[in-house]
């Protein structure tokens, strides 16, 4: 196997008495799709929150490149190149589409400290925005206001102001929640082309979705880590069917 | 977006209009109140940077006001008097040169907001809020109680201080320079708004978890807005101060740090010219209102709710039909 991009090892997060993250271990491989699934309350939005920062494990650690990225920022993981996406669009949505996308253009370049020159008439943020916009087929909308856009049309943003860093890696938050069956099959089918760019951690509730584009599957339940295989293993693994897919399918 | 410049160009061709008639018609004292008007808009336009592009309420914004205004009242009263401000280890003399005051005003009141900034930019929404209530008035009660410079009772500067080739006892000459100061200072924040500093800091009000994944150092972003912010606030007191000839503890009370805040309400939050449309409205209010009543504050307390309910976007939002500014 191929050297892990992102790698997690027996990262371990408690609320009080509740264990959020119990030993949690995985890793993300050039190339790949890796899908983590998990019943609510499962801590999945405490362990995406350790990865990419504003939560620290209690032990532990997270390595990204090569690098321990245990005790960073948010912001220097988004610098050293882990592209996130939100769960809900975490978009400025006074905004239009173009600035969005600057925005991470400015972040990428480390251009924050200019004070100056226009940002929006800067050639190579321009740029960069605007081949973000083409691959997620936005750039049409540049000029409208990021709140008048659609919900997947939001949700085609969220994925290129993370383009716009150029990222390493992805960690997507339910990219596909609330979009329709045909905005859903669009996006799976651009995630396939993605991943060869950057491997996807993907934390998704589709099932379907999940089942057709993760090359590899994690199961998270209770802080745990029950399962980590191909579809076909999750599938058939017992203990993942009565602990995520309903009992009703096991028996 | 073109009917908002139009409006900019009408607020700051009165502004110059009503002084000019003024000086042909013999009326100083309207240049005064011009001035007033002006040197209020510079420091909401300082505010609004934090405010307005920031999100960063600071209800303390008269620490830096206060510090602006001392600056130049202790430099003005040493030179009056003729007393270095200390002789060991080096030799400070006061100055009555008006851009030395500035300058030292802009840096007392920058390195002020800085240690502020820092601090209370650690908390957030009301606790932001409070702190930097409770920084404004430890300046208040700290030159109430520090007999050296008047104490509750003020400094008086006699003369006004100078201005190289300019008698800025001449009421018109003084409006122009802090007319002058003004546009300078517009033209800048415009600059930073536009700027890539500007975005994120916008980008950070809006949408905080977005800007830090993708990279930006939010608190440090936030941290560079509110030392320019607090650094034109501190200019505009010490133009006020000059203003005025005199300098009291009242320049750090809370209350100055809420008119500048109602200067932004009034005019259109996170708007460019929204403080200096604002800080206009407020002069003439309280001109007019203040000669009817002395409880004047009422009425202009229902005249802000009105705007506040009515006119999103205050007097330059509600003119120009567009809701909010980019910064939302």
């Amino acid at each position: 196997m191929p050297d892990s991009i992102l790698k997690v090892s027996n990262i371990e997060k408690s609320f009080g008495a509740l264990k959020a993250s119990d030993g949690i271990s995985l890793d993300l491989v050039p190339g790949e799709i890796h899908a983590l699934i998990g019943p609510n309350g499962a801590g999945k939005s405490t362990l995406i929150k350790q990865i990419a920062g504003g939560l620290k494990p209690d032990a532990g650690s997270v390595q990204f490149l090569g690098h321990e990225i245990t005790g960073m920022s948010t912001a220097q993981r988004a610098r050293l190149g882990l592209g996130r996406t939100f769960q809900i669009s975490a978009l400025a949505m006074g905004f239009t589409v173009l600035e969005n996308a600057v925005l991470g253009a400015v972040g990428q370049s480390g251009s924050v400290f200019r004070f100056f020159k226009p940002a929006m008439k800067d050639a190579a943020l321009l740029a960069r925005a605007r081949s973000a916009l083409d691959r997620v087929n936005l750039r049409d909308y540049e000029n409208v206001v990021t709140s008048e856009l659609s919900h997947g049309q939001r949700r085609q943003l969220e994925v290129a102001v993370a383009l716009t860093l150029a990222p390493k890696a992805f960690l997507m938050d339910e990219p596909m929640a609330g979009m329709g069956g045909e905005g859903s099959k669009t996006l799976t089918n651009f995630l396939q082309e993605l991943k060869h760019e950057a491997p996807i951690l993907l934390v998704e509730h589709d099932m379907d979705a999940v089942f057709a584009c993760a090359d590899r599957i994690s199961v998270l339940v209770y802080g745990k880590i029950i399962a980590t295989g191909s579809v076909e293993e999750i599938r058939a693994h017992p203990e993942v069917r009565v602990a995520y897919l309903g009992e009703e399918d096991a028996a | 977006m073109l009917r908002e410049r139009y409006i900019n160009i009408l607020i700051l061709a009165g502004l110059v209009l009503i002084p000019a008639y003024a000086y042909f018609a013999e009326e100083p004292f309207t240049i005064t109140l011009a001035t007033r008007a002006v040197i209020f808009a510079l420091a909401g336009v300082g505010l609004n940077l934090a405010l307005g592009q920031g999100g960063l309420v600071s209800f303390g914004h008269a620490a830096y006001f206060g510090m602006g205004g001392y600056a130049m009242g202790i430099l003005a009263s040493h030179a009056q008097n003729y007393e270095p401000i200390m002789e060991v280890p080096f030799l400070i003399e006061g100055t009555n040169s008006m851009p030395v005051i500035w300058l030292v005003a802009i840096v007392m009141s920058a390195l002020l907001a800085l240690v502020i900034g820092a601090l209370s930019l650690r908390t957030s929404g009301v606790y932001f809020i409070m702190v930097t209530l409770a920084f404004g008035q430890m300046f208040y009660y700290f030159t109430i109680s520090w007999p050296a410079y008047g104490g509750e009772d003020g400094l008086s500067i006699y003369v006004r201080n100078q201005f190289p080739g300019l008698n800025t006892l001449d009421p018109i000459q003084f409006f122009g320079i802090c007319f002058v100061i003004l546009l300078a200072v517009l033209f800048l924040v415009d600059r930073i708004n536009k700027s890539p500093f500007g975005l994120a800091l916008n980008g950070a009000h809006q949408q905080e978890e977005r800007a830090l994944t993708v990279g930006i150092n939010v608190y440090r972003v936030r941290l560079v807005a509110f030392v320019i912010s607090g650094a034109i606030t501190g200019l505009a007191g010490a133009l006020f101060a000059d203003l005025n000839r005199f300098v009291s503890p009242t320049m750090f009370s809370w209350q100055i740090s809420g008119e500048i805040m109602i200067f932004i309400i009034l005019g259109g939050v996170a708007r460019l010219f929204g403080p200096v449309a604002g800080a206009a409205l407020y002069i003439v209010l309280e001109h007019f209102l203040g000669g009817l009543s002395e409880y004047w504050f009422i009425y202009l307390g229902a005249i802000l709710l009105f705007v506040v309910l009515f006119a999103k976007g205050g007097i330059i939002g509600g003119l120009s039909k567009k809701e909010t500014g980019r910064a939302g």
